[in-house]
């Protein structure tokens, strides 16, 4: 029975909050008893066109709600609620619902087509409701239906097709959706609203059409609809036209060959002439198609096979006609773009097609540029400027080094000059340009790079001095400095042209990261950030007394932080902020000078001081751990080894609060790997903490909420505690062991034919033997003999990957290495395992042939201790 | 619309460090755990159970094959801090001493390596605790220096595990002051001693090299050492070792057996070949230097008066008379010399069946062995009818030419 709930509904939205919290206990309590009552109350509340306005929307909310949410278990929980509720029940509120679809109050009938396609989302696939598409095709085929009921059955058919799967509908449904949609797209409906609901439709019901794609009178009929619509007087209609056109660029890119021109048209006129929605969305459509060639070009393969899908060289043939297009859009920039990052306009949107054609086709791309660059980028306008600038610096990846390197050296004194213009867009850009310059064609390591001694110093005497300009260009110039130092990094005796400008470097970073007028947080994180990668790549053996100077000054910034006023929580996510980037650098700068014996006393000298830091700053929180606090804390685990255990009694309660965070599972990740660090740092003195570690490692396991790419890094700190406390890792035997069995198991059921699951496959597994590893390394002297009943599994999982062609390197190494640990640790008991073991040597074999020499010396020596075992005696 | 979402960040300053931080601290962990548990698998060796040879020389009987000797577990880091004789009597028990070739092996070419042996003075190297002790064959020290081997010397990697040692046979060759490594035996705490010598040349190959030990002398490493090349034993690899240029005064030719494992004292896996042109020291000379005219045998006294060659089990050259022993005040365990006289040698069913000893006296105090069997039947040989490198380089191909009647068959 369906209760009278308005006026609940309409004083929980009371702006007086007693009266909203009563409201919302009583329609809780409803909710709770009486679940199917409630729903029921909230469709015939939506229904009823006498209803106010107010309560009916909240009621729609409240039913949407009530049968969707974005987290997957709370999804499936609210899917078997609905499933369990009274047949007559829900029959009741569908009814209802796909009654409020022909109501003439727009916002009703709109929200009852999100709440049937979120009934129709749990029943289709469900093989429920399979009245619901020919009642709603009746809709539409029934010639006395309102414009407002055929306009609510569109957006419901386009809502459904979003929310189900092309597989949950015959084809003869399909084709009756398309037709009522295509139909209602045509230029004979002339109701404006009903052609934009059906070209919205058809966007959602594109995926559905394959079967008509593949069938040429369909397909030309369906690509001539759009084409229309694409040029139809309202706007709305134009662009979502256009949408669709986007969506067959990716979907149907192989059977787009006889449109071209006709799109071309259509998209060179809206861009040329049309309002920024529909042009933008132009724009999109070229981006797109360049997109599936790049792809196509990524994977190529032998062109043996026919099953691949065709390149039909789009962007090569457009090319003559779409580089001047794009150019023309550069031209049509926002006043303010730069001040903020929401923007999305034409030339940002032409700027980024140019960069994916310049990638498609490279160095075709150059010729058809540069008198567009060469033309504007004297001119007294600063968008011709600016323009110029950004087309040189979008076609800067892609074309051969040979082609590029002889304009990027003759421009670049110009681009430097550039960097002292008037206008504050071409220097945002222009800087922008220099660090794609030192990103793209700054490569000390590999022998090329348009950096030479001669212009480093006036290169970096621009960058120093334009880091001082607007918050938008500084930013920019970070980013230039950031890719400059990311070239010498690994450079050999290149690295050390840095060094004589370290400390001007470093000193401007820090002053910009201190700057207050970029309004947000966003300038001085892209300044530690640059701060962090000018550290990591300079030559420590010139600089380490830089750097070492560097360490007590941000330490001391990282204080300030603690006695920051806090009021508002706005000062708290400022707080937090700061803290993550200083704990950055801290840890970058702690990795750093341990990295080297010389310098690593540096560290441990203020190591107490750096610790208490730390803990101060997980104190600043009272519920989750910092994240960047919790990385550097493994850094300096790392640097102090065993003179670690003082610290670890007050660690050890922000290390758990890290290992059960299951929420921000990065944090979890991380707290994970730390707990690794803390093995090695303190062997067997972490015994006593390992109770506790143990127990929840083993929680995080077992937990569905948990994601998953966290487990294998759980397996992997498995092998690293056993390693650390050796025999008394044999308490945990009983419980590790078989979720390492198990998780053996979930491997040899994975389907690996989804790229990402090999890859988490080949995770899993690698982390799985690096637990066994350690465990028989660690037993290796005392408690062998715990493993032996283990020991077959292990062999039948060693040989499940070994006869596996999927597994990566990594999990080959891991096998190999298993291998020998397990003759290491077992010694003559595995003569009796190994007996029938053809996989072992035809794995070790492999190995052995292999060109990676850390694999064959894997395989040498795990080679070598099966030789021991076997000739060993006993 | 919205910008698709792939393409927002395309003019923006793409630069996030924090992944880049994530990944890295990753990546160190990820190579700290590598780290940890190579050394892991490394340094469970660091307790070497070598078998203790201290055999009596009562126990030689030939009773069943490979007695099990109780195995006495042997540490090296231990060993390394004795001092004096102690530490002399322990290294001398340590090195694998090649036989002499009498004959040639079977399979020489495919079961075999082949290299020029250095002329020089065959020592231990052990480095351990940051210093490098190299020691002669019979225990005494040679030289105490600083190298770039693992902990060989204070100022090296400090991170280094303190458990961390290697021990490499090598020959010390005076004129470059350099020690030729000629096989190794423990490297940073893992025990080769139950490798095979292909294992063991590889390890060596890949290993030295990288710790900076080939590198010029400096303060802090005070010796050059070398690899030296090793060869297949086929007819090219033989040839190359024999006749092919070497950065060493060449002493003969060693050949191992690419099977054989590390074994302290005399084995037949290893040999020793040397003709006049590989060799200046073919023939054995007296202390002046001189090639006597009788070829000398230095030989153990045991209690019973027999005399014995070092092999274990030890061959019979003979016995003295009670009388002769009290008369010298010889004693048991005593090394004597001794010339083979007219008499010679003579063989039955290809074993010593006696010789023709005459007594010389002791020998230079600095012997710690006496003569194998296969020196004294090698030395015998040269002086009468050698082996010589046409009848090893016949045997390859021998071999050979029956590998291609079977294929033409």
């Amino acid at each position: 029975m369906a209760l009278e709930i308005t006026q609940y509904l309409l004083s929980a939205q009371s702006p007086d909050a007693k009266v909203r919290t009563e409201a919302e206990t009583i329609l809780r309590q409803f909710q709770e008893q009486n679940l199917p009552g409630f729903l029921l109350s909230l469709s015939v509340e939506l229904s009823n066109d006498g209803k106010p306005t107010e309560s009916r929307r909240l009621a729609g909310i409240v039913l949407k709600n009530s049968l969707d949410a974005k987290e997957t278990e709370r999804k499936e929980q609210l899917l078997q609620q609905w499933v369990a509720i009274d047949l007559s029940f829900k029959s009741q509120i569908k009814a209802s619902l796909l009654n409020t679809l022909s109501s003439s109050v727009r916002e009703a009938s709109h929200t009852a087509s999100q709440v049937v396609a979120k009934i129709a989302s749990i029943e289709i696939p469900r093989k429920e409701w399979l009245e619901l598409v020919p009642s709603l095709l009746a809709n539409m085929t029934q010639p006395d239906r309102p414009p407002s009921l055929k306009q609510a059955t569109l957006e419901t058919l386009g809502y459904v097709c979003e929310e189900i799967s092309h597989e949950d509908l015959v084809q003869d449904e399909v084709n009756a959706v398309l037709t009522a949609v295509v139909q209602g797209m045509n230029v004979s409906e002339l109701n404006p609203e009903v052609r934009l609901a059906a070209t919205k439709a058809l966007y959602n019901a594109l995926d559905f059409a394959r079967t008509n794609f593949d069938n040429e009178m369909e397909r030309n009929y369906i690509m001539k609809v759009i084409c229309d619509a694409a040029l139809a007087k309202e706007i709305e209609i134009r662009q979502a036209a256009f949408e669709c056109l986007v969506s067959i660029a990716s979907t149907y890119y192989e059977v787009l060959e006889p449109y071209m021109q006709r799109i071309f048209e259509l998209t060179s006129n809206a861009v040329r002439g049309d309002e920024d929605a529909v042009a933008l969305q132009a724009v999109e459509f070229w981006s797109s198609i360049c997109d599936e060639e790049l792809e196509m070009q990524d994977y190529e393969v032998p062109q043996s096979g026919d099953s691949s899908p065709p390149h039909s060289q789009f962007i090569q043939k457009a090319l003559p006609t779409l580089v001047p297009l794009l150019l023309e859009t550069l031209l049509k920039q926002d006043e303010d773009q730069d001040q903020d990052d929401g923007i999305w306009n034409l030339a940002m949107a032409g700027g980024t097609c140019l960069g994916l054609v310049a990638r498609t086709v490279g160095d075709a791309v150059v010729t058809l540029v540069m008198p567009f660059v060469e033309t504007n980028i004297s001119k007294t306008d600063w968008r011709s400027r600016e323009a110029a600038t950004y087309a040189f610096g979008s076609i800067l990846e892609g074309p051969s080094i040979e082609k590029l390197s002889p304009m990027v050296n003759a421009g670049l004194e110009f681009l430097l000059n550039a960097m002292s213009d008037v206008n504050s867009h071409v220097k945002d850009t222009t800087a922008w340009t220099l660090s794609r310059i030192f990103e793209l064609l700054h490569s000390p390591a590999t022998g090329f790079s348009v950096i030479t001694p001669a212009n480093l110093q006036r290169i970096l005497g621009v960058l120093l001095e334009s880091i001082k300009d607007a918050p938008h260009v500084a930013e920019k110039v970070c980013g230039a400095i950031y890719f400059l130092a990311q070239g010498y990094e690994d450079a050999g005796p290149s690295s050390s042209l840095l060094t004589p400008y370290l400390t001007d470097i470093l000193n401007s970073l820090i002053t910009t990261a201190e700057r207050t007028d970029g309004g947000d947080s966003k300038l001085s994180s892209s300044a530690y950030d640059t701060l962090n990668e000018v550290v990591r790549c300079t030559n420590l053996s010139e600089t380490s007394q830089i750097i070492a100077k560097l360490l007590p000054a941000i330490m001391s910034k990282l204080e300030q932080t603690l006695s920051l006023q806090i009021v508002s929580s706005d000062d708290r996510e400022k707080q937090g902020d700061l803290q993550a980037s200083l704990c950055g650098v801290l840890q970058v700068i702690i990795q750093k000078l341990s990295s080297a014996d010389e310098t690593k006393p540096i560290i441990l000298q203020v190591a107490d001081q750096i610790m208490l830091l730390f803990l101060n700053v997980f104190a600043c929180r009272s519920s989750t751990v910092h994240e960047e606090a919790m990385l550097a804390f493994g850094a300096l685990a790392y640097a102090t080894g065993p003179g670690f255990e003082k610290y670890m009694q007050e660690f050890y309660k922000y290390l758990e609060m890290g290992l059960h965070n299951f929420e921000e599972y990065q944090v979890c990740a991380i707290s994970v790997g730390v707990v690794g660090d803390i093995c090695r740092a303190l062997d067997d003195k972490v015994l006593p903490y390992c109770d506790g570690i143990m127990t929840h490692l083993l929680k995080d396991l077992s937990s569905s909420e948990l994601h998953r790419s966290v487990k294998p890094p759980i397996f992997s700190c498995f092998g690293d505690i056993a390693l650390a406390i050796g025999e008394h890792f044999d308490k945990y035997i009983a419980y590790a062991l078989p979720m390492m069995q198990s998780a053996s198991e979930v491997c040899a059921q994975m389907d690996y034919s989804d790229e990402e699951m090999i890859d988490y496959g080949n995770q899993l597994r690698r982390s799985i033997f690096e637990a066994y590893s350690g465990i028989l390394q660690g037993f290796k002297n005392s408690k062998v003999e715990l493993m032996l009943p283990h020991a077959p599994h292990l062999l039948q999982f060693i040989e499940l990957v070994a006869k596996d062609e999927q597994r990566d390197e990594g999990v080959t190494k891991a096998a190999v290495a298993v291998l020998g640990d397990l003759a290491d640790a077992l010694g003559s008991n595995i003569k009796t395992l190994f007996e029938n073991c053809k996989f072992c040597t035809l794995l070790l074999r492999e190995c052995l042939q292999s060109d990676d020499e850390q694999l064959k010396e894997t395989a040498t020596w795990a080679q070598g201790m099966i030789g021991r075992a076997f000739s060993a005696s006993g | 619309m919205a910008p698709h979402d792939l393409r927002r960040p395309f003019k923006r300053a793409a630069i996030s460090d924090q992944q880049r931080r994530r990944e890295l601290s990753l990546q160190r962990q990820a190579q700290n755990r590598r780290d940890a548990q190579h050394q892991a698998r490394f340094l469970a060796h660091t307790i070497l159970s070598l078998q203790n040879d201290s055999t009596e020389p009562e126990q030689e009987l030939e009773s069943a094959p490979q007695v099990e000797q109780q195995a006495q577990d042997f540490d090296v880091r231990q060993a390394a801090r004795l001092r004096g004789p102690e530490a002399r009597r322990c290294f001398a028990k340590q090195l694998m001493l090649p036989e002499w070739m009498i004959d040639v092996p079977e399979r020489l070419n495919t079961d075999w390596y082949v290299c020029a042996r250095p002329a020089g003075k065959r020592c231990f190297v052990v480095s351990s605790n940051g210093t490098t002790v190299s020691r002669l064959r019979n225990g005494s020290m040679l030289h105490r220096f600083p190298s770039a081997l693992p902990n060989g010397a204070r100022t090296n990697n400090s991170s280094r595990s303190g458990q961390s040692y290697c021990i490499l046979d090598c020959i010390f060759h005076e004129p470059d002051q350099t020690y030729y490594v000629i096989d190794m035996v423990c490297w940073a705490g893992m025990s080769l001693y139950e490798c095979t010598a292909e294992f063991r040349f590889f390890w060596l190959n890949s290993k030295l090299v990288e710790t900076g030990a080939c590198n010029d002398p400096s303060p802090y490493h005070r010796y050059r050492f070398m690899t030296i090349l090793i060869y297949n034993c086929d007819q090219e690899g033989l040839t190359a070792a024999y006749a092919g240029p070497a950065p060493y005064v060449k002493d003969g030719l060693l050949f191992y057996n690419k099977h054989a494992h590390y074994q302290p004292g005399n084995t037949p896996l290893v040999l020793v070949w040397k003709d006049e042109s590989c060799s200046q020291y073919v023939i054995d000379t007296d202390s002046k230097g001189q090639i006597p005219d009788q070829q000398q045998v230095v030989l153990e006294l045991l209690d019973d008066g027999r005399l014995a060659t070092s092999d274990d089990p030890s061959i019979i050259f003979g016995c003295l008379e009670q009388d002769f022993i009290q008369k010298t005040e010889l004693q048991a365990g005593n090394l004597l010399r001794f010339a083979i006289s007219e008499g010679g040698l003579c063989f039955a069913d290809g074993k010593l069946e006696r010789a023709d000893l005459h007594y010389l006296g002791k020998p230079n105090r600095a012997r710690a062995f006496a003569d194998s069997y296969s020196k004294v039947i090698f030395q015998y040989t040269a002086r009468h009818s050698p082996l010589r490198i046409e009848h090893l380089l016949a045997s390859i191909n021998s071999v050979n030419e029956e590998e291609n009647t079977d294929m033409v068959g």
